[in-house]
């Protein structure tokens, strides 16, 4: 690839709209910490708490679905007001998407993907191959450990609420966390923590396996084989079926849960091929006779 | 069949094989990290003697598997005496925390740090703060307390929420000055609700009262002792009769 990722597609739309998702995501993402660091920097509490659990207006309970599974897995019944912040949580990253947490609201995430760019720019090819299944072992392995100690063990080293909780409530030697992410994602695997380890990821992409809101290649047909999605796409490998799948017959749908919505392949594709879409729209017109046609 | 299978699938059984060692291979790495996990899980769920939990705490181990570490008590706190612990503080990464020398628990009435806890880490049953346990005061030097020395210090006495209930004054002889009362303070446990204001009050370099978590604190009896004088109380009667009494020796002279 000699050509930077996305110049074709600055070239065709201009530079906001090939970054429009892009933004938005850091707007949300910002936007969300930006809330409750508001109280504690400026004493204005419109939200309380942190990732794992919070509060807003003193009347809506939010709660991380994942450490309250935790909870229960370590032998602790959560009071309803816990149950209930899941259960919104959960319904929310359901229509959504699960791993709309990653992209669009995790901290960690502006983490890695600075960690990404950076890799691009400085052309590092080497990586540590990592099955991107490593993570599901993970999410397994983490409620196991709860289970077995009685502890809410996972979130003694979880980089996410670690990161979360130490610009709310301060790091301490936790500081050291954020800045090994970053240089294990640089240096040693590519997209690394995000892509292939995280369990808070492996959780919400069991969440949003069957999520309506899915991005799909509508006009995979214009496709021009730059490969900018692929480039740019944190997990690359969901890509691949939708966009080259007319010659399988497979529908043009982003299904794989492990797509985080985060509709950059959209902002640097020149062709306008990505658009946001639902799971129950996977029609396609045809370029081959369907194989029973053929049998037949 | 069986024969079949395996003469016309050797590429996909060497396939199989491969997966499986691979699933195995991650499997005891996964395990490893896992065990890895537990053991520092373990090594950090030892809670150290100055640190203290909100009141409604659970008993230590059930809280280190219910509490998300959320902050939302420590929010709710009005005199911000709630931390939660940083990585290196020394208590479990995450969970709320105070110490008395330094902020003590001052018992509001309407206990905001229970209600605001979402998932019952701080128990809700928890509705009178009396009945809070955070710990227990107790003299741990006897050597530097100043009314151990005769003096009239009665600080700890003085702040404490429960006074004269939690902490009593006990007079014994001073044995120094063999005319002047010793004004013992001692902390009784039905009472004493931990909130260290005693130890934050001590008027010494280093407190002479300290706030020590329950299970440091406490001594418990022998399941089987009896004290005789509570016994012959409940009967009714000594329950020792036909006793000999002896007679009493004393010097010559004296009645």
């Amino acid at each position: 690839m000699s050509t930077p990722i996305g110049v074709d597609a600055i070239a065709a739309k201009g530079w906001p709209r090939a970054h429009q998702w892009l933004l938005l995501r850091r707007i949300s993402q910002i936007g969300i910490l930006a809330l409750f660091l508001l109280g504690p920097w400026f004493g204005v509490w419109i939200v309380k708490g942190n990732l794992t659990s919070s509060l807003t207006l003193n009347m809506l309970p939010l709660t991380d679905p994942f450490v309250l599974l935790q909870t229960v897995f370590a032998g602790h019944l959560p009071r309803t007001t816990a149950l209930t912040g899941a259960l919104v949580v959960l319904m929310f990253y359901f229509l959504v998407g699960g791993r709309v947490y990653c992209s669009w609201v995790c901290p960690v995430n502006i983490v890695t993907d600075a960690a990404g760019r950076l890799r691009t720019r400085l052309g590092l090819k080497d990586s540590l191959h990592l099955a991107r299944s490593l993570r599901y072992w993970l999410l397994g392995m983490s409620l196991g450990v709860a289970a077995l100690t009685g502890t809410v063990a996972w979130e003694l080293v979880n980089p996410v609420s670690m990161l979360h909780r130490g610009l709310l409530f301060g790091f301490g030697l936790a500081g050291v966390v954020v800045p090994a992410v970053f240089l294990f994602d640089l240096l040693v695997s590519t997209r690394g923590w995000c892509g292939h380890l995280c369990p808070v990821g492996a959780f919400y992409s069991v969440v949003g396996r069957y999520s309506p809101l899915r991005i799909s290649a509508t006009n995979r047909a214009g496709c021009n084989d730059c490969m900018d999605c692929f480039a740019v796409c944190p997990e690359p490998q969901v890509i691949g079926p939708a966009l080259k799948g007319s010659v399988k017959n497979i529908g043009p749908l982003i299904l794989s849960p492990n797509c985080t919505n985060c509709g950059r392949c959209i902002d640097v594709c020149s062709k306008n091929v990505f658009h946001w879409s639902t799971r129950y729209n996977n029609s396609f017109p045809t370029s081959i006779a369907p194989k029973t046609e053929v049998l037949s | 069949m069986l024969h079949l299978q395996q003469k016309s699938d050797s590429a996909p059984r060497q396939d199989r094989r491969r997966f499986l060692a691979n699933i195995a291979k991650t499997a005891c790495g996964v395990a490893l990290i896992g065990a890895g996990l537990g053991t520092y899980a373990r090594q950090t769920s030892a809670l150290p003697a100055h640190a203290l939990r909100p009141p409604g705490a659970l008993p230590e181990q059930d809280f280190l598997g219910a509490c998300v570490r959320c902050g939302l008590c420590v929010r709710d706190c009005p005199y911000h005496a709630l931390d939660l612990a940083r990585l290196g503080d020394g208590v479990t990464t995450g969970t709320p925390y105070f110490t008395a020398r330094k902020v003590p628990c001052e018992m509001c009435d309407d206990i905001p740090c229970v209600k605001a806890c979402p998932t019952g880490a701080l128990n809700h049953d928890l509705t009178e703060i009396d009945k809070a346990r955070m710990g227990l005061a107790v003299i741990v030097d006897h050597e530097n307390c100043l009314n151990y020395q005769g003096l009239r210090c009665d600080v700890c006495y003085r702040v404490c929420p429960a006074m004269n209930k939690a902490i009593t004054l006990e007079l014994m002889h001073n044995p120094r000055s063999d005319k002047h009362a010793l004004f013992i303070p001692t902390v009784h446990s039905d009472h004493c609700t931990g909130c260290g204001k005693c130890e934050k009050s001590c008027v010494l370099e280093q407190a002479a009262i300290k706030v020590l978590p329950l299970t440091l604190a406490k001594g418990e009896l022998g399941h089987h002792y009896r004290f005789g004088w509570q016994e012959q109380q409940k009967a009714g009667h000594t329950l020792t009769p036909n006793i000999i009494e002896l007679p009493v020796r004393r010097p010559e002279g004296t009645p």
